[in-house]
């Protein structure tokens, strides 16, 4: 019998081999912004940890090379994440010195290229499975919870990361906040604007080009300048208009980052909704009037409801545009996570840097998985279309 | 009558473009009235021409870097050998494009270090994703009939690659490179957080100083330029696809 390796499981062992043997897998640092010294996996865990993750990563790795069920490789990719992100919380208290309050433990490049490596398998896995939304939201959730369990088990409380979120973990949620409000408040606006405008610009052709080519211009202007430009006039609203101070109009700070946020998102959604509304097929549209739906109930009973995907793929689309950029908001003072970000590029502390941009990735990941779903769930083509 | 007024806009542009890059003082007083009495309202700490020429030198490496790799892996990926990673490279796809800019330009420098390193790997690695997306999605919706008649013509899998299907495929491929260089201007300013020299640098002097005059003038330096090189791509764009539709 000849045996059948799979390409990718061939890749996966090459990336895990090298993350395992040649690169380091933590990093010891005398101080939180100095370099560090780099430890090998074995160097880095008590000997039966140790031993134990290399026997856990060779079975994964050889679940990868082999043609097997994909529910297989799923199961050893979750296992060896659970054991790598295990391994490393536990190798920030092996490695740090007895009583040493500064010295810090930040993984390393072999372990983010073993998790790389795995990740890689995990996704591949699914894909292979194409689950139904409703069974992705669930792995999210699932995945959320085990990240949230490892989290106040206090396993990771070692490491580097987690002590700089120690030192500002109420900062940290306020910062949380007022990132998820600029992102998500600027798309409700977008959307609360933007789809009148879209159904105006559907209906009265003339407007409908130049509508939107303003709008693309002004997503040419790069959102720093944009934040930058908009202290000055919402600064002289602050000052001159009766009650905007009152209501949080600022020059500086949040104001300026939620009208720019809010002007790079009308563009998808008008745009999204003039081709959602221009893709309603006429005999839809023909059938309605036939039976006397008035223009009011044609919009909201035939014409919303089948444009209804394409406007959520433009509400993805900002979502997720949004929580990046708001990262920026930072600069001008309006909060977020990048305030981490830029505070530890300031300072060189990248661990700083980290707990800023790792939950700003894993916010726009799971609301692109949570959008992804609903957009699938609410579109009538059948399953099968979406590849053609 | 009224098909020449877009291009005599941009040519405009254009030439106001260079002529505030070249002499930048003779625009002083229309810029004047944005800051305070004594601040300069035209960015004294370098040559707006240099660092012009840097954004684009720095877009441009990661854009040429980014279209060799992106067409490469999505011929791979369309070939019969590299096909079991088709799927997989969709949803990579997918999933990296939720990574936000600031992040994988942050997430570099601990990688790198600061300059202009972090921030040619961010624009590499973001700007890989429109190209590699539209080339997959060209080689994988080509007509069937052209297929097939070239299949039956006798050509090698290698001649109908290069004669049929990369020809066919390149106006959808401009069009990626085309996104992926707009995305790339506005992310190099955000590079200088990081110290890379771009156009950013100016903004961020302007933020800091609170001088307006300086993130206007970096703001529409990035802005005219994104929108001329938008321009000139689908113009490039169109006459491909032109020339391929008459042949």
């Amino acid at each position: 019998m000849r045996v059948r390796f799979d390409k990718l499981g061939i890749v996966i062992a090459l990336l895990a081999a090298y993350g395992a043997l040649w690169a380091s897998f933590a990093t010891l640092k005398p101080n939180r912004i100095v370099q560090g010294q780099a430890q090998a996996m074995l160097q880095s865990l008590p000997a039966w940890a140790g031993w134990g993750l290399v026997i856990v990563l060779v079975l994964a790795i050889a679940a990868a090379l082999f043609r097997t069920s994909p529910w297989i490789k799923l199961l050893a990719a979750v296992v060896a994440l659970a054991a790598l992100t295990l391994s490393i919380g536990y190798a920030a208290t092996f490695l740090t010195p007895a009583g040493n309050s500064y010295a810090r433990v930040s993984p390393a490049s072999g372990f983010w290229i073993l998790l790389f490596a795995f990740a890689l398998l995990a996704a591949d896995a699914i894909t292979r499975l194409d689950p139904p939304p409703a069974m992705r939201v669930l792995f999210l959730v699932l995945a959320a919870a085990a990240i949230g369990g490892l989290l106040m088990s206090g396993s990771w409380n070692g490491l580097s990361i987690m002590k700089e979120y120690a030192g500002r973990a109420d900062v940290f949620w306020i910062e949380a906040g007022k990132h998820v409000e600029l992102a998500l408040g600027s798309l409700f606006a977008a959307v609360l604007v933007g789809s009148p405008l879209g159904i105006l610009c559907h209906r009265v052709a003339p407007l409908r080009d130049g509508v939107l080519n303003t709008l693309n211009l002004v997503q040419t202007i790069p959102s720093i300048a944009l934040f930058g430009l908009l202290i000055a006039p919402l600064g002289w609203i602050a000052a001159n208009v009766p009650g905007a101070a009152a209501i949080g109009i600022r020059g500086i700070g949040v104001a300026p980052a939620f009208v720019a946020l809010f002007l790079y998102s009308l563009l998808p959604v008008v745009a999204n909704t003039v081709v959602g509304l221009a893709g309603v097929p006429r005999a839809a549209n023909d059938a309605a009037r036939g039976i006397g739906m008035t223009g009011r109930q044609r919009l909201f009973k035939i014409e919303f409801p089948l444009a209804l995907p394409v406007i959520l793929t433009a509400i993805r689309i900002v979502l997720v545009q949004n929580i990046g950029m708001a990262t920026i908001a930072a600069l001008i003072g309006g909060g977020g996570f990048g305030v981490f970000v830029f505070q530890g590029i300031g300072q060189t502390a990248m661990d700083l840097v980290l707990l800023g941009a790792v939950p700003t990735v894993a916010l726009a990941f799971a609301s692109a998985v949570v959008l992804d779903a609903l957009i699938e769930m609410n579109s009538r083509v059948p399953n099968g279309a979406r590849s053609a | 009558m009224r098909a020449w007024v877009p291009t005599i806009l941009r040519s405009l542009l254009l030439l106001v473009l260079i002529a505030f890059l070249v002499s930048p003082e003779n625009f002083e007083p229309l810029l004047k009235p944005l800051v305070q009495p004594n601040a300069p309202a035209i960015y004294n700490q370098g040559s707006l021409l240099s660092l012009t020429i840097l954004h684009l030198r720095t877009v441009l490496i990661a854009t040429l870097a980014a279209t060799i790799i992106a067409v490469l892996l999505a011929i791979l990926v369309t070939r019969p050998f590299g096909v079991e990673f088709l799927a997989l490279s969709r949803s990579l796809v997918n999933i990296g494009q939720t990574f936000p800019p600031v992040a994988v330009l942050a997430l570099a420098v601990p990688a790198v270090g600061f300059g202009e390193k972090p921030t040619l790997i961010a624009l590499f690695l973001y700007g890989l994703l429109p190209i590699f997306e539209n080339t997959l999605t060209a080689l994988t919706n080509l007509p069937r009939s052209v297929m097939e008649a070239a299949r039956g013509s006798g050509m090698t899998p290698f001649q109908r690659l290069i004669q049929v299907e990369l020809p066919l495929s390149l106006p959808v491929v401009v069009a990626g490179i085309r996104l992926s260089v707009v995305i790339s201007l506005a992310t190099a300013t955000i590079g200088s957080t990081v110290a890379a020299k771009t156009l950013g640098e100016v903004i961020i002097a302007g933020l800091q100083s609170n001088n307006l005059a300086f993130v206007l003038q970096g703001g529409l330096i990035v802005g005219a330029l994104a929108v001329l090189i938008y321009d000139g791509l689908s113009a490039i764009e169109a006459m491909i696809a032109r020339r391929t539709g008459a042949a």
